[in-house]
């Protein structure tokens, strides 16, 4: 189904630029092509069809029905419905503050802004055609995983004490819920608008991204990964994890990335762990969180995360 | 004439909502004052968590995303 951007590759790399193949350059070129080709191209058709059958789950609607519910559940409910509802950081606070109002505990609340951004329909179907769907669904299984995790954790070592004050004392209006214009054009504008809003904000990343595995592809030895990343190297991990915090990319971006560094035959479970930790954990995204949130509860919050992702990725690359 | 007020913490589709209301308001000749309201208790007073909003004389008329030329008629009539 994806030969075509694979020909297209073939024919720029060795008929327009008439490279050598299996030279370093030809197989940079390659890659590069192949997954800019591909990676734009499936980013526009899921985001389109997503924005046709949008509006069957907003923040508002899932505000409405985690109230309410046993804690226990809603850490649960919080992340499954994180990884389907489209979200933008940009609503961070405004859906911190609207779930913590509506009685919705921090917990569930955090579990669901660590699952949304690194769990969604797009960065499934990209990863799954990328590198494969086995790994896809460990992905997925091990964010959500995390997201409840971290979600526990929370109510547990009671990080509300974090929240900033104010956040408490807002009282809001009705919520009101999105309005859409329902019709079959109001629905392609809309869709459309989504493809130009998100494409225009994360191509930078997932240029950078392919620009990365290019040359991780083309230039870099594997024996360089056997030598410092494989499994017996225990710190590779621990590493992964770390290197992630600062760098940060749309969970688009990274996967040509983890493309590349799962080609040179680093361990399945150190990919994974690098992927997330660049997603989960960002500066950005901290930077937003910081309105509503101490920073000693944001750093405790980055703890927690390094830590279950260094403990998910001992746990794959043992089980490998 | 009529007061509307965008609610949207200063992102692109906020600017862009406040750009077509300007738009359709002209062509239709309608008088409105637009103010933007950017900061995040204000906006959450109103209920809205999903922005754009836009208020028209005190009430939320739109929520979540830029409004169609057709909403936007709408709430200017």
């Amino acid at each position: 189904m994806f030969e075509v951007f694979t020909v297209l590759a073939d024919q720029v790399t060795y008929s327009l630029f008439d490279l050598q193949p299996k030279s370093d350059m030809a197989n940079a070129l390659h890659f590069f092509i192949e997954d800019t080709s591909k990676i734009f191209f499936l980013l526009t058709l899921v985001i389109f069809v997503m924005g046709l059958f949008r509006s069957f789950l907003s923040p508002e609607k899932i505000r409405a029905y985690l109230e309410g519910k046993p804690k226990g559940i809603t850490y649960f409910l919080a992340v499954a419905l994180g990884a389907v509802t489209p979200f933008c950081s940009c609503s961070s606070v405004p859906l911190f503050i609207g779930f913590v109002e509506g009685g919705i505990p921090v917990g569930a609340t955090m579990a669901f802004l660590i699952a949304s951004p690194m769990i969604n329909e797009v960065a499934i179907v990209i990863l799954g055609s990328v590198i494969g769907w086995e790994l896809t669904a460990i992905y997925v299984g091990t964010g959500l995983l995390v997201g409840m995790f971290g979600g526990w954790a929370t109510d547990f070592f009671k990080m509300e004490r974090y929240v900033e004050d104010y956040v408490w004392k807002i009282r809001t209006g009705q919520i009101v819920g999105p309005t859409y214009d329902n019709s079959l054009s109001g629905r392609i504008t809309f869709a459309w608008g989504e493809v130009k809003e998100i494409v225009g904000r994360i191509w930078k990343y997932v240029f950078i991204g392919i620009g990365i595995g290019a040359a991780l592809h083309g230039y870099v030895p594997a024996d360089f990964f056997a030598k410092y990343a494989s499994a017996d190297n225990l710190f590779a991990v621990p590493l992964a994890v770390l290197s992630g915090i600062p760098l940060y990319s749309n969970a688009t971006g990274v996967i040509p990335v983890a493309e590349a560094l799962l080609g040179k035959g680093v361990p399945t479970g150190t990919v994974i762990v690098l992927m997330m930790s660049v997603v989960a954990i960002s500066i950005p995204e901290f930077i937003i969180l910081r309105k509503v949130i101490r920073i000693q509860g944001l750093a405790y919050f980055a703890t927690f995360l390094a830590i279950a992702f260094i403990c998910v990725g001992y746990l794959f690359n043992a089980l490998a | 004439m009529k007061i509307l007020k965008v609610l949207g913490s200063g992102c692109k589709k906020c600017e862009q909502t406040a750009d077509l209301i300007k738009n359709v308001a002209n062509e239709l000749d309608i008088d409105v004052q637009i103010e933007k309201v950017t900061d995040t208790i204000e906006i959450m007073q109103y209920g809205v968590m999903s922005t754009p909003g836009v208020v028209v004389d005190g009430t939320v008329l739109h929520a979540g995303g830029v409004p169609t030329i057709d909403q936007i008629k709408v709430m200017l009539a």
